[in-house]
């Protein structure tokens, strides 16, 4: 009786507050995503047109980036649930290695953004340029700003297992970091092909 | 009592109460004006009339706020005040600008008035809600600072909680983004982007803070559920409100000369800014179930819950029926805005003001437990009274609103604003009575704590 309690509490990991972020984040997105469908039905010219100035390579390194560190997160977080009472200290030290590595994937993520971005700003467009370029540089700028708060979440992950913070008791906070890292990489996800791929 | 500064509170509450019935008052005069179009002419006309009652409900919450926070600062730092005598002396002045400037308008013509308080020196005046003449801005701030800086000293020195913050947050807001009152771009279109930055980012941003960390406090002294619970949900709706509610400030940038890609973050995210409300819902309701005590001011919690409820109707509901870009093509600036624009007001931020002066003022009167069962009956029979007066007001509003879209917006065999509105008398009429609901509501509910105490 107690396992089947057990079980039920372990899902879904992490807080209910950071679903609740999560389902609103994907529901907000979604309904970028279904603008840009809808916008480009009703001019594909000019968004295949457009599509053709994003540098599709930097987006695929990105995607391959945000899948790895999704990785990486998950490696730390199973360190973390795995432990008992007497090994928790090197197994929160074990998901800190894991983080750092995630962390290093987020901010190479950004800083090949801020590249992308800056060539984007050089050639003189804006969000006003045409509706392709307004769609990419929201669902892109909100998605960039998701790794950022992504990142910080996941380097006071990071800092707490260095204080050994997590416990078998505790591990709903990495849980819940987790959680939101996995929504991050999961709308780059589907962002990436469709503004850089499909056409 | 715990802390006798607390005491402040209590003349902010009653002037608050006061505005509140000015402002009802005012409303009914232009309700009577809506079917007598000659109704007071030409001793006040209808823009006089309207700049009143809406300047009356910003003071008034202003009042209710600063109560509020005077009341259960003291309560959450563990300390008396910082200077509660400053908080008297601030009260006065607010007061006496207050009432000057509701006369300026009453009795000056709005034009002289601009011209003999210096409003050449920096022309400020003349904006929808930021009428006040130039003395008043700047008392309005010179109010703030000092109490913001009572308030702030007060949580430096005592204990720093989740609704300390949140609501010293809030506060800080309202008085960096009031700032913008004091800018007027001669460009139109930069003209009505300022003018937001104060009247949005005041009303879906900061105010939504002070509202969280009221209702947050009432909650926890009513349900005696533990902190730690609540300051998880409040964390939470108030990431949510300033995330959607910042982004939202582009609903109002449709149509009106800024780029276009307004309209779809305007639209996106304000479609979010119901949400942070609906948790409310959640919230109050949750913790009311959760409770670990049983309050014997019933009604305190009634108004909690009540604040959520009529919050997201008329913020959530209300606002996104027309916050979508294609259909606030059509909507904009009829009375369905009228009609959202009442129940959001009410519903969010002056019931929030009944909530704590319900849970305070029994308290603040020596009476710890609340009002007797008697007068809690009388209350929650004005608690009806008012939110049946609001949600019927804000229904007729909604009918007046989607007539006059179809009247003058849909379609190509249009009617003239005027044959419109003429045909609208009995909506109007109906919309009076809910209005005359209301006030009576709020004299029951003022009655209420005149009621006997029961003998034991």
């Amino acid at each position: 009786m107690s396992d089947i309690a057990l079980t039920k509490e372990k899902y879904p990991p992490g807080d209910f507050g950071v679903w609740i972020i999560i389902y609103i984040e994907l529901i907000t997105f979604a309904m970028l995503f279904l603008g840009y469908a809808f916008s480009r039905r009703g001019d594909v010219e000019l968004f295949n047109q457009s599509q053709l100035m994003l540098n599709q390579t930097s987006g695929f390194i990105n995607t391959i980036i945000l899948i790895t560190s999704s990785y990486f997160v998950a490696k730390a977080v199973q360190n973390v649930t795995n432990m008992t009472q007497e090994n928790y200290e090197e197994f929160n030290k074990k998901a800190s290695k894991w983080l750092i590595f995630a962390l290093m994937c987020g901010a190479s993520f950004l800083v090949i953004k801020i590249f992308e971005f800056s060539h984007i700003f050089g050639e003189g467009i804006n969000l006003s340029t045409n509706k392709f370029f307004m769609f990419y540089l929201l669902l892109t700028g909100f998605h960039f700003m998701h790794v950022m708060l992504g990142s910080i979440i996941l380097f006071n992950i990071f800092q707490k297992t260095r204080r050994f913070g997590y416990t078998p008791e505790d591990t709903r906070g990495i849980e819940s970091g987790a959680s939101y890292w996995h929504m991050v990489d999961l709308l780059w996800i589907v962002l990436f092909p469709l503004i850089y791929i499909i056409r | 009592m715990k802390y006798t500064s607390q005491a402040v509170a209590k003349p902010y509450f009653i002037f608050a109460l006061t505005l509140l019935a000015g402002e009802i008052l005012f409303g009914l005069l232009m309700g009577i004006q809506y079917i007598y179009g000659d109704f007071l002419f030409p001793l006040i006309p209808f823009n006089v009339l309207r700049m009143v009652h809406t300047n009356l409900l910003i003071v008034l919450l202003l009042n209710g706020f600063m109560g509020a926070t005077y009341y259960l600062i003291p309560e959450e730092t563990q300390r008396e005040l910082w200077n509660p005598k400053l908080a008297i002396i601030t009260f006065w002045i607010f007061l006496a600008a207050g009432v000057a400037t509701i006369l300026g308008y009453l009795f000056v013509p709005y034009a002289t008035l601009t011209e003999i308080t210096f409003n050449e020196l920096l022309p400020t005046m003349g904006r929808e809600f930021l009428e006040q003449p130039l003395p008043t801005k700047v008392g309005i701030v010179i109010v703030a600072l000092s109490y913001i800086f009572n308030v702030g000293m007060t949580v430096l020195k005592g204990r720093k909680t989740v609704i300390t913050t949140v609501l010293l947050t809030g506060l800080l807001g309202l008085a960096v983004f009031f700032l913008f009152a004091f800018y007027v771009p001669d460009n139109l279109v930069a003209d009505k982007f300022f003018w937001w930055f104060t009247v949005h980012l005041w009303v879906e941003a900061t105010w939504e803070l002070i509202l969280g960390a009221i209702l947050a406090f009432v909650l926890i002294k009513t349900t005696g559920v533990d902190r730690e619970h609540i300051d998880k949900w409040l964390y939470l709706i108030i990431a949510m409100t300033m995330l959607s509610g910042i982004l939202g400030t582009g609903h109002h940038f449709f149509y009106m000369g800024a780029p276009e890609y307004w309209l779809w973050i305007g639209s996106l995210s304000s479609a979010v800014e119901p949400l942070p409300f609906f948790l409310m819902i959640l919230f109050a309701y949750t913790m009311a179930r959760e409770r670990k005590i049983q309050h014997e001011n019933e009604i305190a919690l009634t108004w909690a819950k009540g604040t959520a409820v009529m919050g997201f109707l008329g913020a959530g509901v209300w606002g996104f029926m027309h916050t979508l870009a294609p259909v606030n093509m059509y909507t904009h600036g009829t009375q369905l805005t009228a009609a959202h624009g009442h129940l959001s007001f009410y519903g969010a931020y002056v019931m929030i003001v009944f909530t704590v002066i319900s849970y305070a003022m029994p308290i603040l009167r020596g009476r710890p437990h609340g009002n007797s069962k008697k007068a809690q009956k009388v209350e929650l029979t004005s608690f009806w009274m008012l939110n049946i007066g609001m949600v019927g007001l804000t229904l007729a509003l909604t009918v007046a609103g989607i007539t006059q879209i179809m009247d003058q917006r849909v379609g190509t065999d249009l009617v003239s604003f005027m044959e419109s509105q003429a045909s609208m008398t009995g909506i109007y009429t109906i919309r009076l009575g809910f209005g005359l609901l209301v006030f009576a509501g709020l004299m029951t509910y003022v009655y209420s704590f005149f009621v006997e105490e029961e003998a034991k």
